[in-house]
């Protein structure tokens, strides 16, 4: 299929938000290598095709909820670079004012309603924010990510079940990158993920993780058909995750082989993908698509120098916003 | 004035206030058509219809999420959770999401939700349905906690946590909901963090929550008998709490017993007792007492569960034990 022309724009802006995903990855990696952040923090490498797939389909006023693995989440809806690292860092100009580091990162003003660091822990929210829109006429929609070994948490049975019960205009979107931590999905999933949403007459699909065309293909259907009341819908999303559950797990070799890992990053790569398929559609050249990752890096290490010149927050800040104040 | 009961205000409170904003909806476990098993919701539905009284599965994490959704996204809701017994079953979305949304987002995420349940044992129950679980809430910062003591304060107290901008965790006590009192025509609203003195006195101070200021009256009424007067306060929220009331108090009688239903051991009554000792023990005439329910699960068979709660007249005898010296020798 040859691209129309309009498209162009929306193609390479999915390849420049892939390449962004990776490069902030690749920074906070070498800031945790380099011991210059604090605690630890789960990278999104390898599944950039579906938060930029998936986040590519919504509007701004559009909700999401994201995972402890949610840097990419967060840049796919919108949010800014030096903002993300200043909140890695514990810095006052951080997304949280460095209240909640990597793990907490939420950026309301893009509808990014927070990573969650218990897993599963933001399902009810997602639903609880369709719920919303439903009550109050809106017509936004919310997506619901997280990963595979979330499936095995009881509230999303529960949210699942009233989100279709009330035609809730929500999307969950699981992403399967084969590991739930330290353990193969296999042995913590019994049966088939989208079973689980098609028992309580949920419209689910499988989609290859990797190709952040055919993510985006479906995930505009889906957002389209949610807003006009149709939903709930379940996309099951198979990825895969290039580093380990942290940045600290380093020998993976007891859970999974270097050949299987290599596998992956050399033909499943979705922005490897996605840059050939621009290649060989005429729509960008090799050295054009280095120019965009050029310069998408040269902006992350500028923000990252920004971050760690920044500001720590005031101590006196530690007491505020434990209670928000009156309207 | 009119007289009316507690679970009546609670409803009118709930009514007005979905009257004024459009934003708040009710969402629980049958408050619809049932009004809920003690029939505080009744009638809502008729007025609101079923998009803002909403019925939910027997799902508590499920619904207090979504309420916790709703909340950050626009919404007000109020969540009716059928027994306190059941906050072990939504600890997660309540104090791991609820309670640390607007701190951990740097204050840009609001989470206006009211969260009401109940408390409080002699219901012939048992152990899964009378716990007074103030205590675990109120140890997570991020939530408010208030204990309406009457029909009075439950709904000035209610319109309070419904118009806050934070998690409130609003508890009453089951056996109260026919109790009535006088509550006025006219709007009212009661502000968190301002202690009620429901009586003076001389001698000792009574710090009671919830149901237990009825205990403490009680006593009071029995120590007055004996000669002894006491002064009875009433928290009314224990997030915020006003330690200022509480402590003038003390200081002007010199004595203080604490209290609360919850179980006395790690409680609401260790807390302000340990506060009094702490910033008023040169006033202090005698150790400050706690009075909480019995560490024990709730018995079922009424003759033991009637040991279990503090009584009129075990606060009346701690209180003479303290007027009176004995303490010296030990309880």
């Amino acid at each position: 299929m040859r691209p129309k022309k309009t498209n162009i724009e929306d193609y390479l802006r999915m390849y420049r938000q892939m390449v962004k995903i990776r490069a902030f990855e690749d920074n906070a990696n070498k800031l945790y290598l380099d011991a210059k952040m604090p605690g630890l923090t789960h990278m999104y490498s390898g599944e950039e095709a579906v938060a930029v797939g998936i986040c590519e389909a919504l509007l701004v006023t559009d909700k999401i909820t994201s995972t402890h693995r949610g840097h990419g989440h967060c840049v796919a809806k919108g949010a800014d670079f030096k903002q993300m690292f200043c909140e890695l860092l514990g810095k006052e100009e951080g997304y949280c004012r460095g209240k909640g580091g990597s793990m907490h990162i939420a950026d309301q003003s893009n509808g990014n309603l927070g990573a969650n660091a218990i897993v599963g822990g933001s399902m009810g929210i997602a639903t609880g924010s369709a719920l919303r829109a439903k009550l109050l006429k809106s017509d936004d929609v919310t997506v619901c990510f997280f990963g595979d070994g979330a499936t095995a948490q009881g509230l999303l049975y529960e949210v699942m079940n009233m989100a279709a019960l009330w035609k809730l205009p929500v999307i969950y979107a699981c992403e399967n990158n084969g590991y739930s931590e330290y353990t193969t999905t296999e042995e913590i999933a019994a049966g088939k993920i989208t079973a689980r949403a098609e028992a309580f007459g949920i419209e689910a699909h499988q989609v290859d993780g990797q190709d952040v065309l055919a993510v985006n293909a479906l995930a505009q259907k889906l957002v389209q058909r949610a807003r006009k009341g149709e939903g709930p819908f379940f996309i099951e999303l198979m990825t895969y995750r290039y580093h380990g559950h942290h940045v600290g797990d380093i020998n993976r070799a007891y859970y999974r082989t270097k050949e299987e890992e290599f596998e992956w990053k050399e033909n499943r790569d979705p922005i490897k993908i996605m840059g050939q398929w621009l290649a060989s559609e005429g729509i960008a050249s090799e050295s054009e698509l280095k120019v965009i990752s050029d310069t998408i890096y040269t902006e992350a290490n500028e923000a990252v120098e920004y971050a760690l010149a920044a500001a720590y927050p005031d101590v006196s800040e530690v007491t505020m916003h434990v209670y928000a104040e009156a309207s | 004035m009119r007289q009316i009961t507690l679970s009546q205000a609670v409803n009118e409170a709930i009514a007005e206030e979905m009257r004024r904003d459009p934003t708040i909806f009710l969402i629980g476990e049958d408050v619809a058509e049932a009004g809920t098993p003690f029939k505080v919701t009744a009638g809502l539905v008729e007025e609101f219809g079923t998009e803002r009284v909403i019925d939910t599965p027997i799902s508590e994490p499920g619904f207090m999420g979504m309420a916790v959704g709703a909340a950050m996204t626009g919404s007000r809701p109020i969540v009716d959770l059928m027994f306190g017994d059941f906050l072990f079953l939504i600890m997660d979305q309540l104090c791991n999401q609820a309670a640390k949304a607007h701190y951990m987002s740097g204050g840009k995420l609001n989470v206006p939700l009211v969260l009401r349940t109940n408390l409080g044992a002699t219901r012939r129950s048992a152990a899964q349905h009378s716990q007074s679980l103030h205590a675990l809430v109120a140890h997570v910062p991020g939530l408010k906690v208030a204990l309406p003591s009457s029909a009075y304060e439950a709904k000035g107290l209610l319109k309070t946590a419904i118009r806050d901008n934070n998690p409130v965790v609003f508890i009453e006590d089951k056996l109260m909901y026919q109790d009535k009192a006088s509550v006025p025509e006219e709007e009212y609203l009661i502000p968190f963090g301002q202690a009620n003195i429901v009586r003076e006195g001389r001698d000792v101070t009574l710090v009671a929550t919830s149901s237990m200021r009825q205990v403490c009256e009680k006593a009071a009424d029995l120590l007055s008998e004996d000669g002894i007067s006491a002064e009875i306060i009433d928290p009314r929220t224990i997030v915020p709490l006003d330690e200022t009331t509480i402590l003038s108090s003390v200081k002007k009688t010199s004595r203080a017993i604490v209290v609360d239903e919850g179980h006395q051991s790690y409680g609401v009554a260790a807390e302000i007792a340990s506060i009094i000792s702490e910033k008023a023990f040169y006033h202090l005439d005698a150790p400050v007492i706690r009075m909480g329910a019995m560490d024990v699960p709730v018995p079922f068979s009424p003759v033991l569960e009637d040991l279990t709660v503090p009584t009129p007249e075990l606060v009346a005898q701690n209180a003479r034990k303290i007027v009176f010296g004995e303490m010296i020798h030990g309880l």
